[in-house]
C-alpha cells in the first residue's frame, strides 16, 4: 500500500508555501472567522438544524457537509496533482475508528453540538455551548489518561495504515475523484427532491 | 447509492414521527440564513486555503485537547508532561489553538449580520422535550462532551477533522469515523426524542 505522506513528498516538485511566523497565526484566525461564519451561515449552530438531522427530519448538516466534500476533494486533489499541498492522512485503525466514532456520535446526540459547531454556537448567543465546550476539555483530558493503556489494546486493532478510497479501488486518484463526485452529486439530488430542508 | 437509499428509508419514520408533535419537529424551528450549498461550497473552498495556505486540514477537536493539557500543567505540571499522549501532542499555542476562538467571533459576526443572535441559555426544542431546567441541560451537555472528546481522540478527529477534511482527502479512516459518528448520533437521539 502507497504511503500517501510519501508519495507526496517525491511528487513535490515546488515546496507547498506555508505561510510563517505571526503571518501563519493570522492565518489562522482568518481562517477561523470564515469557518465560523460559514457555520452559522448555514445553521449548522443550531440545536435544531443538529439534532433534526440525528432525528432524521432536517437535512441541512447532510447537505452542507457533502458539498464542502464535492468542492473541497476537487480543488485539493486538482492542488495536489501538482504538488501545492501536502495531503494530511490519518491512519485507518477500524477498533479507535469504529469505537470513537460511535463514541463521539452518542456524545454529539447528547450537545446537539460538535466541536466546531459549538463555537459558532457560542458565537450565536446559544450559551448552552459553553457546557459543551467544558466537557470536550474535560473529555480531552480524561482520554490523555487513558491514552497509554489504549495503545497497547484497543488502539492496535485493525490496523491498515495510512489507506485512501482510490487504494481501495484499485483506481487512480483522479478517476476516484469523479467517482465520489458523482455519488455524493446524486446523493444531494435526491435530498433536494425529497427533504424539505 | 447506499446513502441515498438510507435517505428514502429515513423518510417514512421522520414523517409519522414529525406529526406526533410539532414542538418535537426541528423544521418547525429557524433554519439557516444561507443555501446549504453555498456554504459547503464556501467551506470546501477554505479548506483549499487552509491547506495551501497554512498547511493544515480544517479541525476543531484538537484545540480542546490542547486547552485541557493546558489547564493540566496548571495544576498537576509534571503528571500533564509524563502522559504520552501531551508528549506525543503538547498543548503549545498555535494555529489550532486560535482558529476555534475565532470560529466563535464568526460565529458572532454572521449570527449579528444577520438578525439571528438568539442570547438564549436553552433552545425551545429542548425545552420542548425536558423542560427549563439549566442544570439538567448543563449536566447532560457536560457529559456529552466527554463522551464527545474521548470518541475524537480516540477516532482520529471531529466533524470537522474527519467529517470534512478527511472524507474530502478520501481518507478511509475518515469515511468509517463519519458514518459511525451518525450511526452513534441517531441512535442516540431517536431515543432520546421520541421514547
Amino acid at each position: 500500500m502507497i504511503d500517501p505522506g510519501k508519495a507526496v513528498k517525491n511528487v513535490s516538485v515546488n515546496e507547498p508555501t506555508p505561510v510563517a511566523g505571526p503571518a501563519k497565526l493570522i492565518a489562522g484566525l482568518i481562517f477561523g472567522i470564515a469557518f465560523g461564519f460559514l457555520l452559522q451561515k448555514g445553521g449548522v449552530g443550531k440545536y435544531n438544524v443538529l439534532i433534526g438531522q440525528l432525528l432524521l427530519q432536517d437535512w441541512t448538516v447532510a447537505k452542507v457537509m457533502m458539498t464542502a466534500i464535492i468542492v473541497g476533494m476537487i480543488g485539493i486533489f486538482f492542488l495536489h496533482r501538482f504538488a501545492k499541498v501536502n495531503l494530511h492522512i490519518k491512519p485507518t485503525q477500524l477498533g479507535p475508528n469504529i469505537i470513537g466514532g460511535l463514541i463521539f456520535g452518542a456524545g454529539f446526540a447528547l450537545i446537539g453540538y460538535c466541536p466546531g459547531t459549538a463555537a459558532a454556537a457560542l458565537g450565536q448567543g446559544s450559551w448552552d455551548a459553553l457546557f459543551g465546550m467544558a466537557g470536550l476539555i474535560a473529555g480531552s483530558f480524561i482520554y490523555a489518561e487513558f491514552n497509554g493503556s489504549l495503545r497497547g489494546t484497543l488502539e492496535k486493532w485493525g490496523d491498515f495504515g495510512k489507506v485512501l478510497i482510490p487504494d481501495l479501488l484499485r483506481v487512480n486518484r483522479g478517476v476516484s475523484v469523479v467517482i465520489i463526485a458523482v455519488l455524493l452529486t446524486a446523493a444531494l439530488l435526491v435530498l433536494e427532491k425529497f427533504t424539505v430542508r | 447509492m447506499g446513502r441515498a437509499l438510507s435517505c428514502l428509508l429515513a423518510l417514512v419514520p421522520t414523517v409519522a414521527l414529525a406529526a406526533a408533535d410539532p414542538k418535537l419537529n426541528a423544521l418547525n424551528y429557524p433554519g439557516p440564513t444561507w443555501s446549504p450549498y453555498l456554504v459547503g461550497a464556501g467551506i470546501g473552498v477554505l479548506s483549499w486555503l487552509t491547506f495551501y495556505f497554512s498547511d493544515k486540514p480544517i479541525g476543531a477537536s484538537s484545540f480542546y485537547a490542547t486547552v485541557a493539557g493546558a489547564i493540566g500543567k496548571v495544576f498537576a505540571r509534571r503528571h500533564t508532561e509524563s502522559l504520552p499522549y501531551y508528549q506525543d501532542n503538547p498543548p503549545k499555542f498555535g494555529w489550532e489553538t486560535l482558529f476555534v476562538p475565532a470560529a466563535i467571533l464568526g460565529g458572532f459576526i454572521a449570527a449579528w449580520t444577520g438578525g439571528d443572535f438568539t442570547n438564549e441559555w436553552l433552545h425551545p426544542m429542548w425545552v420542548a422535550r425536558f423542560g427549563e431546567s439549566i442544570a439538567l441541560r448543563a449536566g447532560v451537555c457536560l457529559g456529552g462532551g466527554i463522551l464527545m472528546a474521548f470518541g475524537a481522540r480516540l477516532a482520529g478527529g471531529c466533524t470537522s477533522g474527519h467529517g470534512i477534511s478527511g472524507t474530502l482527502q478520501l481518507n478511509v479512516a475518515s469515511w468509517i469515523a463519519v458514518i459511525c459518528f451518525f450511526i452513534g448520533g441517531i441512535a442516540v437521539a431517536m431515543p432520546l426524542y421520541f421514547l
